[in-house]
């Protein structure tokens, strides 16, 4: 009759609360090691570049010497490479996301392209450098502008915000749609009033990383020619320009032990536009999700 | 209580040049309907008459092609990929299906409420008004002559006056479907389809929606999916007894109970299967 052997459960019980206690120790490990490495990283930059951080270091160009040595041009760089990413990949990449989710019919065609894009994510950035040189650089004869690299991290970032943006955007219940279907509604009312709200929150904690990836690129910045001793700002979008990855790059490539100290320093203030590159997208994210 | 339809003067959609061979105006005429979802014949050869200002309950066990049938009058069907329709559908005398015909406007005749209360995560007044400024309504005081009158219409005004601005995620299962109901009135449509629309609700709820239906279809045509026979019979004034998609039965909803003219339809209602 009883085909559950209440003893052999009784005997079981003890290893298997055993086996589940081992593991939420492993896990808490796993968790801890990648914590702790960054807990040294930002020990070792602050300690380092501390020193360096004061009113000058944000007003001044670069330099020979490095107690005048600043980071104004890689800072406004900077701003001015995302004030053209953000954009331009938001804006292609959710565009893209929107037709393959709501309007593409789903056929072979668009299966090509879905696993195409999924591959572009995983594509070295080095490539879209090579790729941003070749067609905007040259091509489109952008020199090597603002312009230029703003493209050209748009496009390495495109993939991640389409993928993240149909994960968003698939994630709205059908029963949504539906409703907003059922009256009459256009697919492009229904994206705009239904789909769009229920998935900014989404989308933009995609995008949010993938930002965050295009800030501290540069390698493909480096391919397309951006500059690395500049003493000037970018003034239009066809200006040289350079970016703080590469300011770093090239302070830790020097040999003196100053130039070491100040790529920390550059470090820490990269750093710190990432968190408030973060929290900004955070604020707007719960913005979002407040008014539901 | 057919001569009082016959009596009325008729509507301007309906042709004046035919001469009506039933007393009652029909709001759909469903011809040789066949559907498939892919490979699988879902609706067979399905030949209907659906009568305006009535409730026309639709019953049948699981996986019968009821609901599939009922998304197929308003075309939400189409949503699944890989539907094919064969046959045709007349709306007030014109085939739905034909290429010119826009599926938008036919949703703005046609009205549906789903199986789960599916209202917008908006407020209240947000969710009535949804439908109206699709079809281009802005101005204030027709929105709020709409919101009243629709809720009204579903009989959950009283209920949510005071909180028109809060989600209408804060209300219970069963204010949400009349919500839902509400949100349908609001473009005033011809025919209302419901598809289950108590399935998800407690007793007390369903009650409620069905004096609701009751209420409603003194003005508008109601197609009504239900698995519950007793609530056919209690609400509706003809039903169709659908079968392995086809409909194995149609007619008065009294005679269909009492005295039903197929084996099957009476092994379905007293209970022998399904």
């Amino acid at each position: 009759m009883n085909l559950v052997n209440k003893e052999q459960v009784k005997k079981k019980m003890a290893s298997r609360l055993f086996t589940n206690r081992i593991l939420q120790g492993l896990l808490l490990l796993a968790t801890l090691f990648g914590l702790i490495v960054l807990g040294v990283l930002i020990y070792r930059m602050t300690t380092q570049g501390i020193g360096y951080l004061s009113l000058d270091f944000f007003t001044n160009f670069a330099s020979r010497f490095p107690e005048q040595a600043g980071i104004k041009a890689a800072i406004v760089g900077t701003l001015w490479l995302m004030a053209v990413t953000i954009p331009v990949s938001l804006i292609l990449g959710v565009g893209t996301a929107l037709y393959l989710e709501e309007y593409a019919p789903k056929n072979r065609f668009t299966r090509i392209i879905q696993v195409n894009i999924a591959n572009l994510a995983g594509v070295p950035s080095i490539v879209f450098g090579l790729l941003g040189l070749t067609i905007f650089v040259r091509l489109a004869e952008m020199g090597q502008s603002v312009l230029a690299g703003g493209y050209t991290l748009s496009l390495l970032i495109l993939p991640v915000i389409v993928v993240a943006s149909q994960e968003a955007l698939r994630s709205v219940p059908k029963e949504m749609r539906d409703a907003s279907y059922a009256m009459g509604a256009t697919k492009w009312q229904t994206i705009q009033r239904v789909v769009l709200p229920a998935s900014i929150p989404g989308i933009l904690t995609g995008s949010i990383l993938a930002f965050s990836r295009a800030i501290g690129e540069t390698a493909p910045l480096i391919v397309i020619g951006a500059l690395t001793y500049v003493a000037f700002l970018p003034e239009n979008l066809y200006s040289g320009f350079t970016a703080m990855p590469i300011q770093i790059y090239n302070w830790a490539t020097r040999p003196q032990i100053e130039f070491q100290e100040l790529a920390a320093a550059g470090i820490i203030i990269l750093l710190l536009m990432l968190i408030i590159l973060n929290s900004i997208a955070v604020l707007i994210r719960n913005k979002f999700q407040k008014r539901y | 209580m057919n001569m009082t339809v016959k009596d009325r003067p008729k509507k301007k959609q309906t042709e004046t040049k035919k001469t009506p061979i039933v007393n009652v105006e029909n709001v759909y005429k469903v011809n040789q309907l066949n559907l498939w979802y892919g490979e699988d014949h879902a609706l067979k050869d399905i030949n209907l008459d659906i009568p305006e200002k009535q409730v026309t309950a639709i019953i049948g066990p699981s996986g019968c092609g009821k609901s599939t049938f009922i998304k197929t009058l308003n075309r939400m069907v189409e949503t699944v990929p890989s539907v094919k329709v064969s046959g045709g559908i007349q709306y007030r005398n014109q085939n739905i299906f034909q290429p010119s015909y826009k599926v938008e406007e036919l949703r703005t005749q046609v009205g549906m409420v789903f199986q789960k209360p599916n209202p917008f995560p908006k407020s209240i007044y947000e969710n009535v008004v949804y439908g109206p400024k699709i079809h281009g309504i802005r101005d204030k005081k027709t929105l709020d002559k709409i919101v009243e009158k629709s809720l009204r219409g579903a009989a959950i005004w009283e209920e949510v006056k005071d909180r028109l601005n809060e989600n209408a995620y804060g209300l219970s299962g069963g204010q949400q479907q009349r919500l839902c109901i509400a949100r349908c009135l609001a473009i005033e449509p011809d025919v209302i389809l419901m598809d289950e629309p108590t399935s998800a609700l407690d007793p007390i709820s369903t009650l409620k929606v069905e004096e609701l239906v009751q209420e409603l279809k003194k003005d508008y045509s109601i197609i009504i999916v239900t698995h519950n026979m007793q609530q056919a019979a209690r609400i509706s004034d003809k039903t169709a007894f659908f079968l392995t998609g086809e409909v194995v039965e149609f007619s008065n909803t009294n005679e269909l109970f009492s005295n039903p003219a197929d084996k099957r339809t009476e092994d379905y209602i007293t209970g022998r299967f399904g």
